[in-house]
């Protein structure tokens, strides 16, 4: 009984990482329509930059928000200069310049800062927690509390502000947004400009875990792909919830289903992919996509 | 019109001559000034953290030009980016041969490359020297008598451990972390081998595999716990390798844990894992840890801290690669020096199989290369060592895998 509770903790605290890249996911798609490839990558640029701040001796939190503000602006900035070029342009071509921005950033960061690896402070306290014979870190604890924290954010802001609605508006309808006097192309570089802040989130709560490299979202992204689908891509809760499933399916096929092991476990994922995308293209709290036409 | 064809003709003629010198010695990309040696590495793509080797091996060898070069040549280096894919890898050997014409090849980079490489580069007769790998198949000289590996085997580390294991442990539960690959597999082996098939049957209580796409490997530590294993033999890269010790720590799992050479860097795995975690893991070494204190002083070590800050400046001294790239261009150079005026290929491949007790400055004291025409494994030898919270401290006696 323990080794089933101790797997399910660790897929929680395995699963809130691949919850928290799943948020910035869902956030770029919810305010510009588009699936960003680049998402992990522009989080690894954003965790450098919070390395490189701490070691110039910031204190944590310092460190932590002006990484986020860093990002922002630096989400801003690449959907000005990048991506503006191709909006409205077939998905395809908008798919290929995401892509190409991932492998520009990871040769810049390796060129930078080199592939070693690079140890990433955790601002929670290094002790497990010991509740009878099952251990949770404390670091996975707070970081799957920031990662809710964010998501109760994000759903407040796009609840309740105007600009939140207008950001919505923006990327569902873009004609009749700017008719009703919308900037609709600001809106989508805020758009940017948040999933960058989320993901700078993410990386500096994931880079504690698996150590900081240029490579460190690559096999993780796949995994939040897989969360953000079964959840539903318009759902940020919906993305957090679904990686806690991913990540605690994950762990029980790979200890308990023999012929899976720990060998086919990525094929879980990809498998859950999959399967939503046959049985319930929407994923579980998503809307489904309605177009007039 | 004519006139030109013949000319043409006898030019060829001419070069044809040039090539193939009396008896049946074949010197290709050797003048009077200079030498060619072509090499393959991962500048790019999922590997890129090595590429590092590449450029310290050409920084080293711009070092032994300016001295002089070797017996009045110049080391032309010829370093092209094969991205670890073994198609790409095979297109730019073949564009060394045939194209540039090296004299021979050198350091080409991992397992997968160097098998797709392999059979060509005998069939050309080119030397392929200290490839850069730790898979056992390089050192079959019957063969592949032109290809010659470098650092010791994974297979023979694991069999280093399984010694050690029952000696020591006699009733030890063992559970292993391996990565599911060559790598892995070659190092599952040597355990296994070593144990013989009684006690491994006896004492394995579970295997476990990662794949380098997940992202953690909590679970499988959960599970190893779980095993009841008192032995923990962590066949991990880095990145994972720092996860296992922090899990098992955090888990607290107290295993005795042998922690393969791969990930034996202090700075990159053992601090980042923290020293409490770490103290107590026994690995086998057999070069010198930079970033371990114990060799602050040693000359080995200072020498090659002024050659990163004079010729490699942008390399990192943390990193065990540039290390490892600068001993083992120490070697090449050596095999040219040993050539002499005789640089046909024929004679550098004998030369690189005539290495007699050389060390190098970066291997650990007592660690000698030998080779012979029927050993193509430059380094059998390494030392167990404890990290006791500060240093990896050897103890025991030099294991040599080639007197097994």
């Amino acid at each position: 009984m323990d080794i089933l509770i101790q797997q399910v903790v660790s897929g929680l605290a395995t699963g809130g990482i691949y919850g928290s890249v799943a948020l910035a996911l869902v956030m770029i798609y919810e305010a510009t329509d588009i699936v960003n490839f680049a998402q992990g990558q522009m989080a690894v640029v954003s965790t450098y930059i919070a390395w490189s701040l701490l070691n110039a001796g910031a204190p944590y939190w310092a460190a932590f928000l002006a990484t986020l503000a860093i990002s922002f602006v630096g989400g801003l900035l690449l959907e000005r200069i990048v991506i503006r070029p191709v909006e409205g342009a077939p998905v395809l071509t908008v798919v290929i310049v995401c892509i190409g921005l991932l492998v520009i950033l990871n040769s810049v960061l390796g060129w930078i800062y080199s592939y070693i690896q690079k140890p990433f402070p955790s601002p929670f306290p290094d002790r497990p927690i010991r509740i009878g014979n099952v251990y949770f870190g404390a670091h996975d604890v707070g970081a799957l509390a920031i990662t809710v924290l964010v998501l109760v954010a994000l759903y407040a802001f796009f609840r309740f502000t105007t600009l939140g609605l207008a950001m919505r508006a923006a990327a569902q309808n873009p004609a009749s947004s700017r008719l009703c006097g919308i900037r609709v192309g600001w809106m989508l570089a805020i758009g940017w400009g948040l999933a960058s802040l989320i993901g700078a989130v993410a990386g500096m709560m994931v880079a504690p875990i698996v150590t900081l490299d240029p490579n460190m979202m690559a096999g993780i992204l796949i995994y939040a792909f897989a969360s953000a689908t079964l959840g539903g891509f318009t759902s940020p809760g919906g993305a957090v919830l679904g990686g806690l499933i991913v990540g605690v399916i994950e762990n029980l096929v790979g200890t308990y289903v023999h012929f899976i092991g720990t060998e086919l476990k990525l094929t879980v994922a990809l498998a859950v992919i999959l399967i939503v995308l046959l049985v319930r293209p929407s994923g579980l709290f998503g809307r489904a996509a309605v177009h007039r036409v | 019109m004519l006139k030109k064809v013949l000319l043409l003709m006898l030019m060829t003629a001419f070069g044809l001559g040039m090539l193939a010198p009396a008896g049946a010695q074949t010197v290709v990309g050797v003048t009077a000034t200079e030498i060619k040696i072509g090499n393959t590495n991962p500048y790019s793509g999922p590997a890129s953290a090595y590429g590092t080797i590449g450029k310290v091996i050409g920084a080293y060898f711009k070092k032994v030009n300016e001295e002089g070069g070797v017996n009045g040549r110049k080391i032309n280096y010829i370093t092209y980016d094969d991205a670890y894919s073994p198609p790409k890898a095979v297109e730019m050997v073949r564009k060394l041969v045939e194209q540039d014409q090296v004299a021979a090849l050198f350091q080409t980079l991992g397992t997968p490359t160097n098998s797709a490489i392999h059979k060509y580069v005998n069939q050309q007769k080119v030397p392929h020297l200290f490839v850069a790998t730790g898979a056992t198949k390089w050192n079959d000289p019957q063969h592949f008598p032109w290809t010659m590996g470098w650092q010791p085997n994974y297979q023979t580390e694991g069999k280093i451990y399984a010694q050690y294991i029952m000696k020591n442990f006699p009733d030890a539960k063992i559970g292993i972390l391996y990565q599911n690959d060559d790598y892995g597999k070659d190092y599952r082996k040597g355990l296994h081998d070593g144990l013989g098939e009684a006690n491994a049957k006896k004492m394995i209580v579970m295997e476990q595999t990662y794949e380098v796409t997940d992202p953690t490997i909590d679970s499988q530590i959960v599970n190893l716990k779980n095993s009841g294993a008192n032995v923990f033999f962590n066949v991990t890269i880095p990145k994972f390798a720092v996860q296992a010790i922090k899990k098992a720590h955090d888990l607290g799992w107290k295993p005795a844990h042998f922690l393969n050479n791969v990930s034996s860097s202090l700075a990159t795995v053992l601090k980042p894992a923290g020293v409490e975690a770490s103290r107590g893991l026994i690995t086998a070494l057999y070069m010198k840890e930079i970033t371990d204190p114990q060799w602050k002083s040693d000359k080995g070590y200072q020498d090659w801290v002024a050659f990163m800050k004079k010729y490699y400046p942008e390399g990192a001294l943390d990193d065990q690669s540039n290390a490892f790239g600068y001993t083992v261009a120490h070697a090449m150079t050596q095999v040219l020096k040993q050539c002499g005026n005789d640089l046909s290929r024929e004679n550098i491949m004998k030369q690189a199989a005539s290495l007699k007790n050389v060390e190098f400055p970066l291997l650990l004291p007592g660690i000698k290369v030998n080779t012979s025409p029927t050993d193509h494994a430059p380094i059998e030898q390494e030392q167990l060592a404890k990290f006791d919270g500060e240093r990896w401290a050897t103890f025991g006696e030099l294991y040599d895998a080639s007197k097994k």
